[in-house]
């Protein structure tokens, strides 16, 4: 017979372990489902995992698209991890992202055509103000009337995608070619311009901010206080508030965190390699953010690989879907596929399969 | 010599680690009232549960009316007559009292003759109690009457009690003991757990003592002294806590006429209370379970909020003050649930320093954590508190209960406070270290702190308090002075509003 063991304490091999085991699985099971769909599996998974890198025909190109995906995503997913952490679970980065990108745009929109090195610094702030602004509508129902954060916030994201259709075929379409839903290119206004920094390197101030957002993450959470709270809660509730912690204050700080972040990452795409306010600019790194948050483990480090992982992911998909006219939605299954299998396989960090001989009478 | 009704013959049960039992052997007479004694960890639960089929022994033999004795499981202990009363109950409060016996029987009989035989049985044994009443609005010695009757109903030979006191008022004690007596003479075997060595002997035929899974001794509680019993039980000498004369001091903390909800839909709510505390002053305040101790806990450390004016800690308002506000202006909290309130289960003892002595030892700055100071504050408790743990980066729910109360006592007073306020201080601690606590606790109000000192064990409030007040549905009596108060009184301020005596109604 076999019975399941809860763990004394949560294994630390497994901890460890069970995110590149996810991976693992993962390439498995794709496998599996390129060769259902007829196409050649071993082709199919260097193509979206090694090719990007590796290869000498694509790598060129791929190699400096790697951080401008992962940028935004590790810059959200820092976010969200230290909320999650506190068992605060802000699901609606998506919509936050969207509304940042829409203040960053707004203001540069704004000062249209005038230059200024003011303008960038600007935009940057109130692409921050706007996630955050966002976020603070679940946190304020959640303290004031103990709504559920994550349905709010998750719900947000439909309303904050209706208002960025309205605005890209309203408010902040380009003016001069009428007739066409979208903004100005931003890429071509050089005060607003999200510009590399360093010429095909993909390095942009948004993986400049992604940087930074890492170290500050992993300085609060294990030397200051406010990270040592949100350890706390997250961990054990009534000690937390013995300890003095605010569980209100606490809601806000963490969807305020994650929601500026957010709302950074859309400014720093809207800006750079998004370029305009469009109607289908949201590409999902909201949602991917959150994997990216769970399989490195809510720890900041963590989240660098697999934020790295995940923007793989996103290249290599185009490049299949390119090479090997594989359905766009394969990528999306494949990111859902790691969610799941890393979510199974953490059952064993806690508890343990045991062999028993037969059931006592 | 009675005749002989279970015998244990050498059972030894190991856990990986620890011996829990070492051969034990020792027997119970036909309507003996059998004391089982020992400290925490003695291995009293892990004998228990081999007699009553929760656990098998490694080797050993029991015999049970001269019959081979192997239950495999509980239900085959009870088809043999043995019947047990946990400690913490197993009742659904909202189902009704028949419907929570029906639950833990066989065969249950029909709900209408059930109800009828609850009634008899309960009336014939003093044991009042309503069938149709839900449990959840029964106070603790009722659902322990629920437990018993359920016990009885299946007519034991040989009922198992484990700690059945710590829940009652003295006067719903002598309730039970005449109970226990009158099933005793009636030839039903009785195996009573407890650390309360009064109770034995005012009770019990025969005590065995168990002392790190061994028998030390059998005896006849009443031919020994609690002293020599206590003793046998430690294995050690163990010395009264020592009081210093005490000058009390100015008033540091004033609590007036507060009325405080509960945050919990199950608390009790805190109802007029008011008292006074003065520098060098330990009150004790009794009161069975759940009747606002934690409330008063919560109100007191500042998790639970009230009006500025209504509590002032030396003049000052500090009622809408928040828990690391008080701490900085000299009070301090030891709650009584210690994993998960006082301690954070999954963080190190380091981590755990941290939780409330920030501002007192001055840990952060501007907000970062000075964790190397951190470190040497944890090792200081460990070191002066013997907190027995490998070191300081132990996770806090790998010590065991004791250990950790040290510790999380420890670290409340190492914050050297004016006012210290704690539930339950040596709640499953073993004597040397409950007497430990105590004597700290002492040392620490003649150096002028006030102490307040909840606790539901009168022995141990009447040893370091020296005024005494009870809590009662989130009432609080008046303060008395401890000296010269009678346990009768003391059960009176405690158990006022208890069903169970409606003669002695009001205050004697």
């Amino acid at each position: 017979m076999i019975r399941l063991e809860k763990r004394k304490e949560p294994s630390k091999f497994w901890r460890i372990a069970n995110p590149f085991l996810a991976v693992a699985l993962t390439m498995l099971a794709g496998a599996v489902m390129f060769a259902i769909l007829g196409k050649d599996p071993i082709v199919a998974i260097r193509l979206i995992f090694f090719d990007p890198i590796f290869s000498e025909t694509f790598g060129s190109y791929s190699r400096p698209q790697l951080l401008i995906k992962s940028a935004p995503l590790i810059l959200i997913a820092v976010g969200l991890a230290i909320g999650f952490k506190a068992n605060i679970w802000n699901i609606g980065a998506e919509g936050q992202y969207i509304i940042g990108a829409l203040f960053g745009a707004g203001v540069a929109l704004a000062f249209f055509p005038a230059p200024g090195w003011y303008i960038f610094p600007l935009m940057v702030v109130a692409g921050a103000f706007g996630g955050f602004l966002w976020a603070m509508i679940p946190a304020i129902l959640k303290t004031r009337f103990n709504t559920n954060e994550i349905l709010v916030s998750l719900l947000l994201v439909y309303v904050a995608e209706k208002i960025l259709a309205a605005m890209a075929l309203g408010l902040m379409r380009n003016p001069d070619i009428p007739g066409f839903p979208g903004s100005r290119d931003l890429r071509r206004y050089e005060a607003a311009h999200n510009a590399e920094i360093f010429a095909n390197t993909g390095i942009h101030w948004g993986v400049v901010a992604a940087l930074i957002a890492v170290i500050f993450a992993y300085a609060m959470m294990t030397r200051h206080m406010l990270g040592y709270h949100v350890r706390l809660a997250g961990q054990a509730p009534r000690a937390a508030r013995f300890g003095g912690v605010s569980p209100a204050r606490l809601v806000v700080i963490c969807l305020g965190i994650s929601g500026a972040l957010a709302g950074l990452a859309g400014m720093f795409e809207v800006s750079g390699p998004g370029g305009q306010v469009r109607i289908e600019f949201a590409s999902g790194y909201g949602f991917t953010a959150i994997i990216v948050a769970f399989l490195g483990r809510l720890n900041p480090i963590g989240i660098v690989l697999a934020g790295l992982l995940l923007g793989l992911t996103y290249i290599g998909g185009e490049l299949s879907q390119m090479m090997l006219q594989l359905p766009s939605a394969s990528i999306q299954v494949f990111q859902g596929m790691l969610l799941f299998f890393l979510l199974a396989l953490d059952f064993q960090t806690n508890y343990r399969l045991r062999l028993t001989r037969g059931a006592r009478a | 010599m009675r005749k002989p009704l279970l015998c244990l013959d050498g059972l030894t049960k190991a856990y990986p680690g620890v011996l829990a039992n070492d051969d034990v052997s020792f027997e119970i007479g036909e309507g003996q009232v059998h004391a089982l004694l020992g400290e925490n960890g003695a291995g009293k639960s892990t004998l228990v549960k081999m007699i009553y089929g929760l656990v098998k022994p490694d080797t050993g033999q029991m015999t049970l009316r001269g019959q081979p004795y192997t239950p495999a499981q509980p239900s085959e202990a009870r088809l043999n007559g043995v019947a047990m009363v946990f400690q913490h109950f197993s009742l659904f409060d909202a189902l009704d009292v028949a419907e929570n016996v029906a639950l833990g029987m066989e065969n249950p009989p029909a709900l209408r003759d059930l109800a009828r035989r609850i009634r008899d049985v309960s009336e014939e044994y003093g044991l009042p109690l309503d069938p149709s009443r839900l449990v959840g609005d029964l106070s603790a010695g009722e659902r322990q009457r629920v437990e018993i009757v359920r016990c009885l109903l299946q007519d034991p030979k040989l009922l198992i009690m484990d700690e059945p006191t710590s829940v009652l008022t003295p006067q719903e004690v002598d309730v039970l003991f005449h109970t226990l007596r009158k099933l005793s003479a009636e030839g039903t075997a009785i195996l009573y757990i407890s650390h309360k060595l009064d109770e034995i002997r005012a009770l019990c035929d025969e005590a065995t003592i168990l002392r790190g899974g061994r028998k030390v001794a059998t005896c006849d509680p009443r031919e020994k002294s609690s002293r020599e019993l206590a003793e046998l039980m430690v294995g050690q000498v163990l010395s009264p806590p020592e009081r210093a004369e005490r000058i009390l001091g100015e008033v540091v903390l004033q609590v007036d006429k507060l009325s405080l909800a509960s945050n919990n839909p199950f608390g009790t709510s805190l109802k007029d209370i008011s008292f006074t505390l003065r520098a060098g002053e330990v009150l004790g305040i009794a009161g069975v379970a759940g009747n606002g101790q934690d409330e008063l806990l919560l109100m007191l450390s500042g998790e639970l909020p009230a009006s500025a004016e209504q509590v002032k800690l030396k003049g000052q308002p500090i009622g809408h003050l928040g828990p690391n506000a008080r701490r900085s202006l000299g009070l301090v909290a030891a709650p009584e649930e210690r994993l998960g309130h006082a301690a954070a289960p999954d963080m190190s003892l380091t981590e755990n320093a941290l939780l409330s002595g920030a501002e007192r030892k001055g840990l952060t700055k501007y907000g970062f954590i000075d964790w190397h100071a951190t470190d040497a504050f944890a090792r200081e408790i460990i070191a002066r508190f013997d907190v027995r743990t490998p070191g300081p980066h132990v996770l806090a729910r790998a010590l065991s209960g004791g250990n950790l109360q040290k510790y999380v006592i420890g670290r409340e007073i190492e914050l050297d406070p004016d006012v210290i306020i704690v539930n339950q201080p040596t709640w499953g601690v073993d004597a040397a270290a409950a007497a430990f606590i105590r004597q700290a606790l002492l040392d620490l109000a003649s150096k002028g702190a006030a102490v307040l000192v909840i606790s539901q064990d009168l022995d141990e409030l009447l040893e370091v308090a020296e005024s005494f007040a009870a809590l009662n549905e989130g009432r609080l009596t008046a303060v008395r002075p401890a000296k010269g108060l009678s346990v009768e009184e003391i059960g009176l301020m405690m158990g006022g509003a208890h069903d169970m005596h409606p003669a002695h109604e009001g205050m004697a």
